[in-house]
């Protein structure tokens, strides 16, 4: 099962299934908007697990599959140190604790939703929450539109239109838009 | 369990939302938002925007918006369901890729994926923060209250745990 996630290049220590739980458990319940750099911090400054190098390889990867960046993260990370059951391990240990707490405020939220006090706290929570948004939309477009005369920002905009304005389903937007932007990508990168 | 169970329409739209979340989970909020609120009446307008303000303040990753989804249809079983479907598909390929992924990942046609998804996760990116702030209908202080967060995040010199505990007590304080 390791042989073929065996790291390729000697790591300062091999965690055990118990650090790997540990570990992807306190970067998930750190991770208050965005768990990404807690993950670099825990992996590459303080446990060195994997170099930078390594670590940004591994994200890439976990960006290059569909579906929540971290998670597939965790599993990567959790494979490439111990096979299937690294995985498994990572990912429990990424979403268990969350998991638990979310699901006593969904029921807290069912119960008491209602209350005026809550409804102004999570407004007030909402409107930063797309303000941080925002921010993070900003960092990601600025290298698409520093590049002058380029297709990307309109599939950037038609995406934002088909789905955001005119509200028709994601995965029939993405099966047209993704590969149309894959082939541009390709031939104008 | 037969097909009108929630917990089997929970299954298969975020089993095929999980395929289909490019940028990750804040990119899949409009369609989360379609199947919902428009298309299966889980929740209204304000409940949706209600779980999306919880799953952002909570620790943990932000796909934990789909168990607050789930326990609202269906309780605990709905929130379990709701999360294994939303990651275990791209999980299972997560895993496989991780065990081809030296083969190719140096492959143009790989560059050209992953710089092709860029541009789209950025307008879905774009596409939630449109939904989401359309489903709240904020007033001009909770507007006033988002520019100052996306100034603080941008800037990048505060921890986002302080920019919510702001909107927080703005929002305690006056009627956004």
């Amino acid at each position: 099962m390791s042989d073929a996630t065996t790291p390729t290049q000697p790591t300062l220590a091999r965690p055990s299934l118990a650090e790997l739980f540990v570990a992807f458990a306190m970067v998930s319940m750190s991770g208050f908007g965005g768990a990404l750099p807690w993950a670099r911090r825990k992996i590459v400054d303080q446990k060195r697990w994997m170099t930078a190098e390594e670590f940004n390889e591994a994200f890439a990867l976990a960006q290059f599959l569909p579906g929540p960046n971290v998670v597939n993260f965790s599993v990567v990370f959790g494979t490439r140190f111990g096979g299937a059951a690294g995985g498994i391990v990572t990912l429990a240990g990424l979403m268990g604790p969350p998991l638990i707490l979310v699901t006593i405020l969904a029921w807290l939220y069912d119960n008491y939703g209602g209350a005026d006090l809550i409804e102004r706290m999570l407004t007030g929570i909402l409107a930063a929450a797309i303000g941080l948004m925002v921010a993070t939309m900003i960092k990601m477009a600025k290298p698409l539109f520093a590049r002058g005369l380029h297709w990307s920002p309109l599939i950037a905009l038609t995406a934002f239109v088909t789905v955001g304005l005119l509200h028709w389903s994601l995965p029939l937007v993405a099966i047209v838009l993704a590969p149309i932007s894959i082939a541009l990508a390709w031939v104008r990168p | 369990m037969n097909d009108d169970s929630p917990l089997t329409a929970l299954m298969v739209n975020f089993a095929i939302l999980s395929l289909f979340a490019i940028g990750g989970a804040n990119g899949a909020i409009p369609e989360m938002h379609r199947v919902a609120v428009d298309i299966m009446h889980w929740m209204s307008d304000r409940q949706f925007s209600d779980v999306f303000a919880i799953a952002q303040v909570s620790p943990g990753p932000n796909v934990m918006i789909v168990a607050l989804i789930g326990f609202h249809v269906a309780g605990l079983p709905g929130a379990l369901v709701a999360t294994a479907s939303m990651v275990g598909p791209t999980c299972i390929a997560a895993y496989v890729m991780t065990l081809i992924w030296d083969r190719f990942r140096t492959a143009k046609w790989r560059i050209a994926i992953q710089a092709g998804l860029v541009p789209v996760a950025l307008g879905l990116m774009a596409a939630s923060i449109y939904v989401v702030a359309d489903a709240a209908n904020p007033g001009l202080i909770a507007i006033a209250v988002a520019l100052a967060a996306a100034i603080a995040g941008y800037t990048g010199r505060f921890n986002p745990l302080w920019v919510f505990a702001g909107g927080a007590i703005l929002g305690l304080a006056g009627g956004l």
